[in-house]
């Protein structure tokens, strides 16, 4: 079937009016019928192209390089693996860009590895790509041609890129050489200052025209031929193409599946290849090394002719080398991982922090700017209080979203996340969380909405589950002003051993809590909810490289506007549903009717006596007062509690309605004497210590926020794990609560 | 001997590679076949995971995983 001469062309030659193939659809002619399936996404509409390439070769990079400003991010098919888009405006077409995720082999076991060889093969909902272009590093091209190699077994229509070559020195490949392994073009290039684009550019072009399929001869032995053909009668009808496209695509199933993958195929696929490789052992064949040895063996002998000289091997250790020596030393390096993630959580605890009074400052003038300026209705109440409230709980995650977006973008792109899993790897190990978790969960210390939303940077779906399910439970900013109101109005301003502050004593315990009981719930929901096979550690330090700004701000710009577009709808929606929740049915008799207060920090006009009581809300919780008894909590608390559902933050306004207290926007001061002076029918303080106490630990579990469940849903792509968030932490708090009420009274503390 | 035996520093070549299908193929993949030299770069701060040197690629895995390549300890030449 090998129809194509291989031929080489250097990536700088001219658009060639094609000798292969010039019919449009010559890349399918081969296919013994053509399958509707995989034809219909890309004929008729633009040419599709897939970038492809190992992590870590600049793919994104040359992605911006050759789309512009257009990009749109999504998902891919199924599965929640971020998937960019975007216009290639070429001479006299148009096509499709595609970024796809970063990768060593097609091979897979898992549905997020399983994303490489569906893009490229156009599987399970992707369109059939029309070209494939492929990233190599040039300074590892052994294992980067890997890749290629298994694409060119496909025939997918190919172009090289070799990028990366101002790294390497006197060991420069030959572009048309690499190509030529494969009978395609190959473009070196330099993205960041734009060497070579327009070649790449060329190159595209040419082979959307041409179609030329890529080819390798290589050969396995007969024995792997033999169990590699019966498999092939097996693959579902949507997968089959060609008879070389159905033996790559066999020998892919082959070595992928097993008894333990993960993969979504088809039943008596799986069967014939289980069979097959139990045929294979007792035939005494190592299939897996036989297949990756005979790919590697043809990379090396090939690869000896496609350098200018003969290939020295660099003098000395690199700059990579160099720096790790000081970056991953037992001292050195951890004194300067601490100093890292320093900037980091201080950026995002109080960098942050003016914008974020900018946008809450600016809320509550729009907010009251409207109140002002019309009658009292119910529609005002709902576009004050409801709309711009919850546009407001949106927004105001903003500067931390951007902040971390771009610590994280810094720590990704210049090689040292990689580093952060390496160091962090063993202190993570015992909670069943990966070393790239530590990012996310210190994050979490300053808000669970940019923490969660930085969880991308781990590739397996199962492991940025768990950390998405734990990285609330860390000790977030919101419960701050709670635990200052709580700690401020229920404990003694005394010291221990006449030293130390009880109350500051206090706060530095409920951070050790969270972050403990975190790392326990990753333990326990790793072994039970979030199950998944216990995949090694197998990382790559990628060499530490300059990080590109460019292209860092537009991966902000693009998965803000994200965020703001699907997890804040659901957000909105949320805020809306408390507004209502807080403020109907409606005080019949107050005189001033329509600013009946809720949760918002909005009361303006002279307050009528606060109403919440009657509201939904405050019935339920007079409703739940007998719910809450064993936790030491009163109806009053109850209400205050349900409040926090929203924003923990919203506790102290919410309590303030309780309370009757007209104004309660900043000074948390005459609430927390209202506090201390609440009595109970016998005389006794209604909130002694440990009710306190049991209130911070409820506050420190429960899952009080309705933007984390937001974004929860947004990257999971389910209703489920936001469900199943909320429902185990609730329950752990309510539990814990109970424990700490009920055993300090034991105690004899109540 | 396996990998997780060897000194800091020092370079082997890979003789075999075990462990179950997956991980296996994945080490393969990357490019740890038999007859591949890979230096022992350094252990990380806390004891665990390890740093290889092998096909001009940083690698990072755990001194568990080590156990699955059996090497044969180079003396004198240093890996690249």
């Amino acid at each position: 079937m090998t129809t194509n001469a291989r031929v080489a062309e250097s990536g700088a030659a001219p658009a060639l009016p094609s000798t292969t193939d010039v019919q449009p659809r010559a890349a399918r002619s081969n296919a013994p019928k053509p399958r509707a399936v995989n034809a219909s996404k890309s004929t008729g509409s633009k040419p599709a192209v897939l970038l492809c390439g190992n992590p870590n070769v600049g793919k994104t990079t040359l992605f911006n390089a050759l789309t512009g400003e257009s990009a749109r991010v999504g998902n891919y098919p199924g599965i929640t693996v971020e998937r960019r888009a975007a216009q290639l405006k070429l001479e006299t077409l148009e096509a499709e860009l595609v970024d796809a995720p970063g990768t060593y082999s097609l091979s897979a076991r898992s549905p997020e590895e399983q994303v490489a060889i569906a893009a490229a093969l156009g599987l399970g909902g992707n369109p059939k790509p029309d070209l494939v272009v492929v990233v190599l590093d040039a300074g590892q091209l052994t294992r980067n041609l890997y890749l290629a190699l298994q694409l060119a077994e496909f025939r997918l229509p190919l172009v090289l890129v070799l990028t990366m070559l101002d790294e390497v020195g006197d060991r420069q490949p030959l572009p048309e050489r690499v190509g030529a392994l494969f009978g395609v073009d190959c473009v070196g290039i330099n993205p960041k200052r734009g060497d070579g684009v327009p070649n790449l550019r060329a190159a595209i072009e040419r082979a959307l025209n041409q179609r030329r399929l890529s080819d390798v001869p290589i050969a396995y032995s007969s024995q792997v031929h033999a169990l590699r053909d019966r498999i092939a009668s097996k693959l579902p009808d949507a997968w089959r193409q060609n008879v070389e496209h159905d033996r790559a695509l066999s020998l892919w199933a082959l070595l992928s599946i097993s008894d333990d993958d993960e993969l979504e195929v088809d039943q008596s696929l799986r069967a014939v290849c289980l069979e097959q490789r139990s045929e294979a052992e007792a035939l005494g064949i190592d299939l897996d090394l036989e297949v990756v040895g005979a790919r590697y063996q043809f990379i090396e002998r090939e690869l000896q002719g496609c350098y200018e000289t003969a290939a020295a091997a660099p003098a000395g250790p690199g700059w990579t080398e160099r720096l790790d020596r000081v970056l991953l030393h037992p001292v050195w390096g951890l004194a300067f991982f601490v100093l890292v993630m320093l900037c980091l959580f201080q950026s995002l605890f109080s960098w942050a922090d003016p914008a974020i009074g900018w946008i809450e400052n600016a809320v509550t003038w729009a907010e009251q700017g409207l109140t002002a300026k019309f009658p009292p209705s119910l529609l005002r109440d709902l576009v004050v209080q409801g709309i711009v409230g919850g546009v407001g709980n949106v927004i105001v995650f903003l500067p931390q979203i951007v902040l971390l977006f771009l610590l994280v973008g810094l720590l990704e792109d210049s090689g040292y996340m990689a580093r952060i899993a390496y160091l962090m790897d063993r202190v993570l190990r015992g909670s069943g969380l990966q070393g790239k978790a530590f990012v996310p969960m210190l994050s979490g210390l300053a808000c669970a909405v940019p923490a969660i939303l930085s969880t991308r940077t781990m590739e397996r779906r199962r492991d940025r589950i768990l950390t998405m399910l734990v990285v609330p439970l860390m000790t977030c900013s919101a419960r701050l002003p709670v635990y200052a109101l709580l700690i401020g109005a229920l404990f003694p301003p005394s010291k221990v051993f006449g030293l130390v502050p009880i109350q500051g004593l206090l706060m530095v315990a409920m951070y050790l809590f969270s972050t403990l009981i975190a790392l326990l719930a990753a333990w326990v929901l790793g072994r039970t909810l979030v199950r998944g096979h216990r995949v090694p550690l197998l990382l790559e330090l990628p060499r530490y490289r300059w990080p590109n700004l460019r292209t860092t701000l537009r991966m902000i710009t693009q998965r803000t506007r994200e965020f703001m577009v699907e997890a804040g709808t659901v957000i909105l929606a949320l805020t809306i549903g408390m507004w209502i929740l807080l403020s109907f049915p409606k005080p019949e008799a107050t005189s001033d009717a329509g600013s009946a207060p809720t949760a918002q920090l909005t009361s303006s006009e002279h307050a009528p006596p606060p109403s919440i009581e009657h509201t939904y809300g405050g019935r339920l919780g007079r409703a739940l007062e007998p719910v809450v008894r064993p936790l030491g909590f009163d109806w009053k608390l109850a209400v205050g509690v349900i409040g926090a559902f929203s924003a923990r933050e919203v506790f102290i306004s919410t309590l303030g309605l309780v309370f009757g207290l007209d104004d309660t926007s900043d000074e948390a001061l005459p609430l927390r004497d209202r506090m201390r002076a609440e009595t109970r029918p016998d005389g006794s303080p209604a909130y002694p210590p440990l009710v306190g106490l049991s209130l911070m630990v409820f506050f420190a579990l429960a899952c009080q926020c309705m933007s984390t469940l937001g974004v929860v849903y947004r990257e999971t792509r389910s209703v489920r794990w936001p469900l199943l968030l909320f429902a185990y932490m609730t329950t752990l708090a309510y539990a814990a609560s109970f424990i700490v009420y009920q055993g300090g009274r034991l105690l004899g503390l109540g | 001997m396996t990998l997780n035996e060897l000194p800091v520093g020092a370079s082997a070549v890979i003789l075999r590679v075990g462990g179950q299908q997956s991980f296996r193929r994945r080490l393969l993949e990357l490019g740890l076949l038999p007859g591949t030299e890979v230096q022992l770069l350094r252990v990380a701060p806390l004891g665990d995971p390890l740093e290889l040197w092998a096909r001009d690629c940083n690698l990072s895995i755990r001194k568990q995983e080590a156990e699955l390549l059996h090497i044969e300890p180079r003396t004198g030449a240093r890996a690249q």
